[in-house]
């Protein structure tokens, strides 16, 4: 079976002047969709999912046959509630589940794009995604949600389109990425540059790919994702399947063999090059420069309602970051609710099943939807 | 206290922005928003009242009066409320400070330390008052600056801002606060609630 039978694409007729300065024409953009439109067309959230995510927000992933990054979150009663709102979520470009990016065919050469693929920015991105409105006949979403670049995403959406939606659910995420950040953005594309199979990209005309690069690239990333408590917690200095040491380089260690195997299963699912390219995107986000330094201008035009989310044991996009969203919309009168969630789950949290954010997430969007 | 929340609706326009600091689990802001027609915000400290908030459909901030009134500008809001919470700060003068320069104008309304009970409470027993609206004890209780009506008025004229309507309530019934009743009102008002200005 044709695995891309299963994904819904989008052609976008219209051109597309990216950030770089190139434009692209006609390129696909994958999505999914959850629930029913209805008749008023007022009820729809698009979902913007981070780094590794794509479009299969809940439910079964058709391509890997796994739940769908956010199944805590959304489904039917849940916070985002698929029986009473329509949710769509894009692949986004410079992804590997469908939409436009590196893993696509260049007509020219008839190979992989690899790195002749554009730099893309969170603002191609969602300038990109404008495109399923138009799709769908919506004229105004009623939320825009994301967590992490997802969160990126839903800041520049507002910015980049004041009048698109009702609500906006920007969570644990930042208006600028930091050094911290692109630090550590910067030691994933090494590893993957790094690979010998990587070939400057050019890997999938040689059929291998810089397995190992990418591998340690997901490794060291899904350190950032969790907490020292909560890595403490839950490995400790726990021994692998042995009783004692064994003087040698093998997962001695629980936590060890943990991030062997994320790095294992995901470099099953996930094109390197759009490492580089997605990574890149976050690196380059900076929305006050977008500003001339002035957040705040950046919402200056919208009358969504806002409602930011952070995490105590957030430590890559901390409160204080989610806190300079809030202190810039507060600048300038915008509606802002804000909470930091305790969890000791780290930037993950917004993944997990952590049922305080949950329920926040779900009153604020039930309330709003009341209005 | 339901009748402390009418006598603020009372003294708000329609129409109006508000901000109220320490909105606690929003029952004043959910009382504004049924009887006026206000647009009205809230901060408030602790995690589990702000969610209360979120599930009530308020908008709510999660933070420290002390700190994060600063983020918003000079005359964001036409009022600033703040319910019985000027005795919890570390330093209530950056605090009405803080209220004047973020409000046109501010509610403020105190537990009046000065009530008769309290002073036979310490008279009598000794020991740190505790009655019914002040139900801690000395080393628990968040109230660290306690004041009177009569504190309260003098503070005006130390750190300078106007009191522009200042009610007693006591027994139920409110009352106007003047210089030739002060001294009474002191002494059997539960709550002094005060509109100021700078």
């Amino acid at each position: 079976m044709n695995v891309k039978e299963n994904i819904k694409t989008l052609i976008v007729n219209k051109p597309l002047k990216l950030d770089c300065g190139q434009t692209i024409n006609e390129f696909p953009l994958a999505y999914e969709t959850y629930g029913s439109l209805n008749k008023d067309k007022n009820n729809a959230i698009l979902v913007f999912h981070a780094l590794t995510g794509d479009q299969f927000v809940t439910g079964k992933n058709p391509i890997t046959n796994k739940d769908g990054w956010w199944s805590y979150a959304v489904g039917p009663n849940k916070s985002i509630d698929t029986n009473k709102y329509f949710v769509i979520c894009a692949n986004v470009i410079g992804g590997c589940m469908g939409s436009f990016g590196p893993s696509h065919k260049n007509p020219k050469t008839n190979k992989s794009y690899g790195t002749d693929f554009p730099v893309i920015t969170i603002n191609d991105i969602v300038n990109a995604q404008i495109n399923l409105l138009d799709h769908f006949g919506i004229r105004k979403l009623f939320s825009v949600v994301g967590g992490s670049m997802g969160g990126m995403q839903v800041l520049q959406f507002v910015s980049n389109f004041p009048d698109k939606t009702k609500t906006a659910v920007p969570i644990a995420c930042t208006a600028s990425h930091s050094a911290q950040n692109i630090a550590f953005n910067e030691l994933g594309r090494q590893a993957i540059t790094a690979d010998h199979n990587w070939s400057e990209g050019e890997y999938s005309s040689n059929n291998t790919i810089p397995d190992k690069g990418l591998a340690v690239a997901r490794m060291a990333a899904h350190i950032t994702y969790l907490s020292k408590k909560g890595l403490q917690e839950k490995f400790g200095r726990k021994l692998q399947e042995r009783d004692d040491l064994k003087f040698g380089f093998d997962a001695d260690f629980q936590i060890e063999s943990y991030l062997r195997y994320q790095g294992s299963v995901f470099v099953d699912r996930f094109d390197a090059n759009s490492y580089l390219y997605i990574t890149r995107a976050m690196d380059y986000f900076d929305l006050a420069k977008q500003f001339k330094g002035n957040l705040s201008n950046a919402f200056i035009k919208t009358n969504a309602k806002f409602f930011v989310v952070s995490f105590t044991s957030d430590w890559l996009y901390p409160t204080q970051e989610n806190k300079d969203i809030v202190i810039a919309l507060n600048a300038i009168g915008a509606n802002v609710g804000f909470v930091e969630i305790e969890s000791d789950k780290g930037h993950d949290s917004f993944l997990l099943d952590v049922p305080d954010f949950l329920s926040a997430l779900k009153n604020f969007l039930d309330q709003s939807y009341k209005e | 206290m339901k009748l402390e929340f009418k006598i603020i609706a009372n003294l708000l326009e329609e129409n109006t922005r508000i901000l109220d600091v320490g909105c606690d689990d929003g029952t004043l802001m959910e009382f504004l928003k049924k009887n006026k027609n206000v647009d009205i915000r809230g901060i408030e400290i602790s995690k589990k009242k702000v969610q209360v908030c979120i599930s009530k459909g308020l908008t709510v901030l999660e933070g420290n009066a002390e700190f994060d009134l600063k983020q918003f500008p000079e005359n964001s809001f036409d009022y600033v409320i703040l319910g019985q919470t000027l005795q919890a700060f570390v330093n209530p003068e950056i605090v009405i400070k803080e209220l004047l320069r973020v409000g046109k104008k501010a509610i403020v309304t105190i537990p009046n330390f000065g009530h008769w009970k309290v002073r036979l409470n310490l008279l009598t027993k000794g020991t740190m008052p505790v009655t019914k609206t002040l139900p801690n004890d000395w080393y628990n209780t968040p109230n660290i600056h306690m004041c009177t009506i009569k504190d309260f008025v003098k503070f005006s004229k130390t750190i300078n801002f106007k009191i522009y309507k200042s009610l007693a309530l006591m027994n139920k019934n409110v009352s106007n606060i003047n210089n030739s009743n002060l001294s009474f009102k002191n002494l059997f008002a539960e709550l002094g609630i005060f509109l100021i200005e700078k």
